[in-house]
Protein backbone atom coordinates (compact mmCIF):
# COMPACT_ATOMS: atom_id res chain seq x y z
CA UNK A 1 0.00 0.00 0.00
CA UNK A 2 1.26 3.69 -0.60
CA UNK A 3 0.44 6.95 0.68
CA UNK A 4 -1.09 9.45 -2.07
CA UNK A 5 0.85 12.70 -2.01
CA UNK A 6 -2.12 14.40 -1.37
CA UNK A 7 -2.25 12.76 1.95
CA UNK A 8 1.80 13.49 2.62
CA UNK A 9 0.70 16.94 2.35
CA UNK A 10 -2.80 16.87 4.10
CA UNK A 11 -0.72 15.34 7.14
CA UNK A 12 1.88 17.94 7.09
CA UNK A 13 -0.63 20.74 6.48
CA UNK A 14 -2.53 19.19 9.86
CA UNK A 15 -0.13 17.62 12.24
CA UNK A 16 1.36 20.66 12.89
CA UNK A 17 -1.60 22.78 13.40
CA UNK A 18 -3.04 20.30 15.78
CA UNK A 19 0.25 20.01 17.62
CA UNK A 20 -0.20 24.04 18.06
CA UNK A 21 -3.91 23.82 19.16
CA UNK A 22 -2.96 20.99 21.66
CA UNK A 23 -0.61 23.22 23.17
CA UNK A 24 -3.02 25.81 23.25
CA UNK A 25 -5.40 23.71 25.63
CA UNK A 26 -2.24 23.52 27.64
CA UNK A 27 -1.45 27.23 27.62
CA UNK A 28 -4.57 29.07 27.49
CA UNK A 29 -5.85 31.17 30.33
CA UNK A 30 -8.83 31.11 29.47
CA UNK A 31 -11.56 28.31 29.02
CA UNK A 32 -13.55 29.22 26.07
CA UNK A 33 -9.78 29.35 24.14
CA UNK A 34 -8.86 25.98 25.31
CA UNK A 35 -12.55 24.36 24.18
CA UNK A 36 -12.14 25.97 20.76
CA UNK A 37 -8.89 25.01 20.42
CA UNK A 38 -9.87 21.34 20.96
CA UNK A 39 -12.98 21.40 18.86
CA UNK A 40 -9.95 22.42 16.17
CA UNK A 41 -7.98 19.53 17.16
CA UNK A 42 -11.37 16.89 17.01
CA UNK A 43 -12.02 18.37 13.41
CA UNK A 44 -8.28 18.19 11.82
CA UNK A 45 -8.60 14.20 13.38
CA UNK A 46 -11.64 13.85 11.80
CA UNK A 47 -10.09 15.24 8.34
CA UNK A 48 -7.27 12.84 9.17
CA UNK A 49 -9.80 9.44 9.55
CA UNK A 50 -12.15 10.16 6.16
CA UNK A 51 -8.08 10.14 4.77
CA UNK A 52 -7.65 7.10 6.57
CA UNK A 53 -10.31 5.18 4.66
CA UNK A 54 -11.82 5.46 7.98
CA UNK A 55 -14.90 7.46 6.31
CA UNK A 56 -17.78 6.21 9.09
CA UNK A 57 -15.07 7.67 12.11
CA UNK A 58 -14.59 10.61 10.36
CA UNK A 59 -18.33 11.62 10.39
CA UNK A 60 -18.58 10.26 13.91
CA UNK A 61 -16.08 12.17 15.35
CA UNK A 62 -17.85 15.63 14.01
CA UNK A 63 -20.81 14.57 14.82
CA UNK A 64 -20.16 12.83 18.48
CA UNK A 65 -17.04 14.93 19.48
CA UNK A 66 -17.41 18.53 17.72
CA UNK A 67 -21.27 18.49 18.02
CA UNK A 68 -22.08 16.68 20.64
CA UNK A 69 -19.36 16.44 23.30
CA UNK A 70 -17.60 20.02 23.27
CA UNK A 71 -20.93 21.78 22.76
CA UNK A 72 -21.57 19.98 26.09
CA UNK A 73 -18.44 21.33 27.22
CA UNK A 74 -18.92 25.17 26.42
CA UNK A 75 -22.75 24.31 27.73
CA UNK A 76 -21.19 23.68 31.18
CA UNK A 77 -18.34 26.67 30.60
CA UNK A 78 -21.20 28.96 30.39
CA UNK A 79 -23.09 27.87 33.44
CA UNK A 80 -19.80 27.85 35.50
CA UNK A 81 -18.94 31.01 34.33
CA UNK A 82 -16.75 32.17 31.02
CA UNK A 83 -14.50 33.86 33.46
CA UNK A 84 -13.43 31.20 35.48
CA UNK A 85 -9.89 31.03 34.80
CA UNK A 86 -7.03 28.81 36.88
CA UNK A 87 -5.50 30.02 39.92
CA UNK A 88 -1.49 30.51 39.61
CA UNK A 89 -1.10 29.08 43.23
CA UNK A 90 0.43 26.37 43.31
CA UNK A 91 -0.79 24.18 46.16
CA UNK A 92 1.94 21.13 45.82
CA UNK A 93 5.06 22.89 45.75
CA UNK A 94 6.91 21.79 42.61
CA UNK A 95 3.94 20.67 40.80
CA UNK A 96 4.70 22.45 37.22
CA UNK A 97 7.98 21.44 36.84
CA UNK A 98 7.42 17.91 37.38
CA UNK A 99 4.38 17.72 35.35
CA UNK A 100 5.87 19.06 32.82
CA UNK A 101 8.72 16.83 33.28
CA UNK A 102 6.50 13.89 33.36
CA UNK A 103 5.01 14.63 30.35
CA UNK A 104 7.89 15.43 28.57
CA UNK A 105 9.30 12.08 29.69
CA UNK A 106 5.97 10.37 28.56
CA UNK A 107 6.16 11.90 25.22
CA UNK A 108 9.52 10.81 24.50
CA UNK A 109 9.04 7.49 25.39
CA UNK A 110 5.89 7.00 23.50
CA UNK A 111 7.52 8.51 20.14
CA UNK A 112 10.79 6.76 21.03
CA UNK A 113 8.88 3.46 21.20
CA UNK A 114 7.04 3.87 17.84
CA UNK A 115 10.46 5.27 16.73
CA UNK A 116 12.06 1.81 17.84
CA UNK A 117 9.49 -0.73 16.72
CA UNK A 118 9.30 -2.12 13.42
CA UNK A 119 5.97 -2.50 11.60
CA UNK A 120 4.56 -4.76 9.21
CA UNK A 121 4.43 -3.79 6.24
CA UNK A 122 1.36 -1.67 5.22
CA UNK A 123 -1.79 -2.80 3.92
CA UNK A 124 -4.56 -0.68 3.52
CA UNK A 125 -8.35 -1.06 3.98
CA UNK A 126 -9.65 -1.49 0.15
CA UNK A 127 -10.30 -4.73 0.48
CA UNK A 128 -11.77 -4.50 4.04
CA UNK A 129 -13.69 -1.62 2.81
CA UNK A 130 -14.95 -3.48 -0.49
CA UNK A 131 -18.60 -3.17 0.61
CA UNK A 132 -18.09 0.32 1.69
CA UNK A 133 -16.77 1.35 4.56
CA UNK A 134 -19.83 1.92 7.28
CA UNK A 135 -21.33 -1.09 5.88
CA UNK A 136 -17.81 -3.11 6.54
CA UNK A 137 -18.03 -1.89 9.93
CA UNK A 138 -21.79 -2.56 10.95
CA UNK A 139 -20.82 -6.20 9.61
CA UNK A 140 -18.29 -6.78 12.42
CA UNK A 141 -19.79 -4.86 14.82
CA UNK A 142 -23.22 -6.37 14.53
CA UNK A 143 -21.70 -9.92 14.40
CA UNK A 144 -18.69 -10.38 16.45
CA UNK A 145 -19.66 -7.26 18.87
CA UNK A 146 -23.31 -7.33 18.94
CA UNK A 147 -23.22 -8.24 22.74
CA UNK A 148 -20.80 -5.16 23.58
CA UNK A 149 -22.98 -3.09 21.26
CA UNK A 150 -25.93 -3.89 23.92
CA UNK A 151 -23.72 -3.49 27.03
CA UNK A 152 -23.24 0.14 25.57
CA UNK A 153 -26.15 0.97 25.13
CA UNK A 154 -27.13 0.33 28.77
CA UNK A 155 -23.91 2.25 29.50
CA UNK A 156 -25.38 5.32 27.74
CA UNK A 157 -28.68 4.92 29.40
CA UNK A 158 -26.94 4.27 32.66
CA UNK A 159 -25.08 7.87 32.11
CA UNK A 160 -28.19 9.71 30.73
CA UNK A 161 -30.00 8.93 34.12
CA UNK A 162 -26.59 10.05 36.02
CA UNK A 163 -26.36 12.51 34.60
CA UNK A 164 -29.92 13.83 35.33
CA UNK A 165 -29.68 12.44 38.99
CA UNK A 166 -27.05 14.64 39.92
CA UNK A 167 -27.81 17.51 38.59
CA UNK A 168 -31.09 17.60 40.00
CA UNK A 169 -32.09 19.83 42.70
CA UNK A 170 -34.73 19.32 44.89
CA UNK A 171 -37.20 22.53 46.01
CA UNK A 172 -36.41 23.17 49.88
CA UNK A 173 -38.89 26.27 49.98
CA UNK A 174 -42.75 26.48 47.87
CA UNK A 175 -42.82 27.80 44.68
CA UNK A 176 -43.89 31.48 44.57
CA UNK A 177 -46.30 31.65 42.36
CA UNK A 178 -48.40 34.91 40.61
CA UNK A 179 -51.25 33.49 42.67
CA UNK A 180 -48.88 34.09 46.00
CA UNK A 181 -47.44 37.17 45.32
CA UNK A 182 -51.17 38.74 44.94
CA UNK A 183 -52.22 37.40 48.35
CA UNK A 184 -48.76 38.35 49.84
CA UNK A 185 -49.33 42.27 48.44
CA UNK A 186 -52.97 42.24 49.58
CA UNK A 187 -51.83 41.00 52.93
CA UNK A 188 -49.16 44.14 53.29
CA UNK A 189 -51.37 46.47 52.22
CA UNK A 190 -52.03 46.97 55.87
CA UNK A 191 -48.34 47.79 56.68
CA UNK A 192 -48.10 50.45 53.97
CA UNK A 193 -47.89 48.00 51.02
CA UNK A 194 -48.72 48.89 47.04
CA UNK A 195 -50.68 46.97 44.80
CA UNK A 196 -49.33 48.57 42.23
CA UNK A 197 -45.55 49.05 40.64
CA UNK A 198 -43.73 52.37 42.16
CA UNK A 199 -44.40 55.47 40.59
CA UNK A 200 -41.77 56.50 38.10
CA UNK A 201 -39.10 59.72 38.94
CA UNK A 202 -40.51 63.08 38.11
CA UNK A 203 -39.89 64.59 34.75
CA UNK A 204 -39.35 68.21 34.71
CA UNK A 205 -38.53 71.11 32.32
CA UNK A 206 -34.92 70.75 33.02
CA UNK A 207 -34.51 67.46 34.53
CA UNK A 208 -35.43 64.41 33.41
CA UNK A 209 -33.23 61.87 35.40
CA UNK A 210 -33.95 58.92 37.94
CA UNK A 211 -32.90 60.95 40.61
CA UNK A 212 -35.51 63.37 40.69
CA UNK A 213 -38.65 62.57 42.73
CA UNK A 214 -41.98 62.82 41.34
CA UNK A 215 -44.64 65.21 42.55
CA UNK A 216 -47.97 64.11 43.88
CA UNK A 217 -51.49 65.97 43.12
CA UNK A 218 -51.02 68.19 45.98
CA UNK A 219 -47.36 69.20 44.88
CA UNK A 220 -44.81 67.53 47.40
CA UNK A 221 -42.43 65.04 45.89
CA UNK A 222 -43.43 61.56 46.71
CA UNK A 223 -40.22 59.50 47.94
CA UNK A 224 -40.58 56.10 46.65
CA UNK A 225 -40.82 57.23 43.36
CA UNK A 226 -36.67 57.27 43.64
CA UNK A 227 -34.94 54.05 43.30
CA UNK A 228 -34.62 52.87 46.88
CA UNK A 229 -30.17 52.81 46.41
CA UNK A 230 -30.11 56.22 45.79
CA UNK A 231 -31.94 57.11 48.34
CA UNK A 232 -29.84 55.41 50.68
CA UNK A 233 -26.50 56.57 49.35
CA UNK A 234 -27.78 59.99 49.23
CA UNK A 235 -28.16 61.00 46.13
CA UNK A 236 -31.64 61.83 45.60
CA UNK A 237 -31.83 65.52 44.16
CA UNK A 238 -34.68 67.36 46.33
CA UNK A 239 -37.59 68.69 44.25
CA UNK A 240 -37.74 71.96 45.73
CA UNK A 241 -34.35 72.88 44.52
CA UNK A 242 -35.18 72.25 41.09
CA UNK A 243 -38.38 73.75 41.09
CA UNK A 244 -36.50 77.11 42.84
CA UNK A 245 -33.84 76.35 39.86
CA UNK A 246 -36.67 76.46 37.23
CA UNK A 247 -38.53 79.76 38.51
CA UNK A 248 -35.02 81.55 38.78
CA UNK A 249 -34.92 80.90 34.76
CA UNK A 250 -37.88 81.51 34.39
CA UNK A 251 -38.01 85.33 36.09
CA UNK A 252 -34.85 86.00 33.97
CA UNK A 253 -36.40 85.30 30.95
CA UNK A 254 -39.97 85.32 30.64
CA UNK A 255 -40.68 88.06 33.43
CA UNK A 256 -43.96 88.88 32.24
CA UNK A 257 -44.94 85.37 32.30
CA UNK A 258 -44.46 84.56 36.00
CA UNK A 259 -47.04 86.93 37.59
CA UNK A 260 -49.26 83.75 35.70
CA UNK A 261 -47.67 80.77 36.93
CA UNK A 262 -46.29 81.84 40.02
CA UNK A 263 -49.02 84.26 41.61
CA UNK A 264 -46.68 83.95 45.08
CA UNK A 265 -43.66 85.78 43.25
CA UNK A 266 -45.76 88.73 41.83
CA UNK A 267 -47.18 89.20 45.08
CA UNK A 268 -43.04 89.72 46.23
CA UNK A 269 -43.41 87.01 48.37
CA UNK A 270 -40.93 84.08 48.59
CA UNK A 271 -42.93 81.02 50.19
CA UNK A 272 -41.20 77.96 48.17
CA UNK A 273 -42.10 75.79 51.31
CA UNK A 274 -45.63 75.82 50.90
CA UNK A 275 -45.14 74.26 47.05
CA UNK B 1 5.14 8.57 3.82
CA UNK B 2 5.34 5.89 6.64
CA UNK B 3 2.00 5.27 8.52
CA UNK B 4 4.00 5.66 12.13
CA UNK B 5 3.79 8.88 11.49
CA UNK B 6 0.21 9.25 12.34
CA UNK B 7 1.24 7.53 15.44
CA UNK B 8 3.46 9.94 16.90
CA UNK B 9 0.94 12.79 16.15
CA UNK B 10 -1.16 10.61 18.52
CA UNK B 11 1.27 9.68 21.14
CA UNK B 12 2.60 13.64 21.37
CA UNK B 13 -1.09 14.34 21.46
CA UNK B 14 -1.21 12.13 23.62
CA UNK B 15 1.34 13.63 25.75
CA UNK B 16 -0.02 16.95 25.69
CA UNK B 17 -3.28 15.92 27.02
CA UNK B 18 -1.78 13.91 30.14
CA UNK B 19 -0.05 17.03 30.57
CA UNK B 20 -3.13 19.22 30.30
CA UNK B 21 -4.06 16.61 32.96
CA UNK B 22 -1.39 17.15 35.01
CA UNK B 23 -0.48 20.84 34.91
CA UNK B 24 -4.20 22.59 34.71
CA UNK B 25 -6.44 23.07 37.77
CA UNK B 26 -9.81 24.48 35.99
CA UNK B 27 -11.52 21.01 36.17
CA UNK B 28 -13.03 21.20 33.11
CA UNK B 29 -9.54 22.23 31.21
CA UNK B 30 -8.82 19.21 32.81
CA UNK B 31 -11.50 16.92 31.49
CA UNK B 32 -10.40 18.38 28.06
CA UNK B 33 -6.99 16.88 28.53
CA UNK B 34 -8.45 13.66 29.36
CA UNK B 35 -10.52 13.92 25.76
CA UNK B 36 -7.38 14.82 24.21
CA UNK B 37 -6.13 11.65 25.29
CA UNK B 38 -9.03 9.69 24.05
CA UNK B 39 -8.68 11.17 20.63
CA UNK B 40 -5.05 10.45 20.19
CA UNK B 41 -6.17 6.64 21.19
CA UNK B 42 -8.85 6.66 18.87
CA UNK B 43 -6.15 7.90 16.13
CA UNK B 44 -4.07 5.53 17.05
CA UNK B 45 -6.67 2.90 16.68
CA UNK B 46 -7.41 3.83 13.22
CA UNK B 47 -3.72 3.80 11.92
CA UNK B 48 -3.50 0.66 12.90
CA UNK B 49 -6.60 -0.94 11.51
CA UNK B 50 -5.41 0.43 8.37
CA UNK B 51 -1.64 -0.52 8.67
CA UNK B 52 -3.03 -3.98 9.12
CA UNK B 53 -5.96 -4.22 6.41
CA UNK B 54 -8.47 -5.22 9.74
CA UNK B 55 -11.46 -2.93 10.22
CA UNK B 56 -11.63 -4.26 14.34
CA UNK B 57 -9.62 -1.55 14.86
CA UNK B 58 -12.17 0.89 13.75
CA UNK B 59 -14.83 -0.71 15.81
CA UNK B 60 -12.67 -0.58 18.73
CA UNK B 61 -12.10 3.43 17.87
CA UNK B 62 -15.55 3.57 17.92
CA UNK B 63 -16.69 1.90 21.15
CA UNK B 64 -13.76 4.53 22.88
CA UNK B 65 -16.28 7.39 21.07
CA UNK B 66 -18.82 5.70 22.79
CA UNK B 67 -17.76 5.39 26.00
CA UNK B 68 -16.19 8.64 26.30
CA UNK B 69 -19.22 10.26 25.64
CA UNK B 70 -21.06 8.70 28.72
CA UNK B 71 -18.36 9.59 30.14
CA UNK B 72 -18.31 13.57 29.17
CA UNK B 73 -22.05 13.63 30.61
CA UNK B 74 -21.61 11.96 33.99
CA UNK B 75 -18.21 13.87 34.26
CA UNK B 76 -19.73 17.40 33.43
CA UNK B 77 -22.84 16.81 35.56
CA UNK B 78 -19.88 15.91 38.66
CA UNK B 79 -18.76 18.86 37.83
CA UNK B 80 -21.98 21.04 37.74
CA UNK B 81 -22.77 19.29 41.23
CA UNK B 82 -19.62 20.46 42.82
CA UNK B 83 -19.85 23.74 41.19
CA UNK B 84 -23.20 24.35 42.65
CA UNK B 85 -22.56 23.41 46.07
CA UNK B 86 -18.96 25.12 46.49
CA UNK B 87 -18.96 27.94 43.88
CA UNK B 88 -15.65 26.67 42.22
CA UNK B 89 -14.29 24.57 39.09
CA UNK B 90 -10.98 24.75 40.84
CA UNK B 91 -9.88 20.99 41.25
CA UNK B 92 -7.88 22.59 44.24
CA UNK B 93 -10.92 23.75 45.97
CA UNK B 94 -12.20 20.02 46.34
CA UNK B 95 -10.49 18.91 49.61
CA UNK B 96 -13.32 18.57 52.17
CA UNK B 97 -11.64 15.26 52.99
CA UNK B 98 -8.38 16.45 53.51
CA UNK B 99 -8.68 18.24 57.04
Amino acid sequence: MTVSGGEVVLFWVLAPLMVLAALGLLFARKAVHAAICVVFVMISLAILYIAQEAAFLGVVQIVVYTGAVMMLFLFVLMLVGVDASDSLVETIRGQRFIGILLGLGLGSVLVGVIAQATFPPSVGLTAANAETNPVALARILFADYVFALEVVGILLVTAAIAALVLTHRRRLVPRVGQRQVSDAKVAALAEGGLLTPLPAPGVYAQNNAMDTPALDPQGRPIEHSVSRILRIRGQERSADRILAAERDVLVEHEPELTGRRFPELAAGTDEDEER
Amino acid sequence: MELTNYLILAAILFAIGATTVLLRRNAIIVFMGIELMLNATNLTFVTFSRMHGDLHGQVIAFFVMVVAAAEVVVGLAIIVAIFRTRRSASVDDVNLLKN
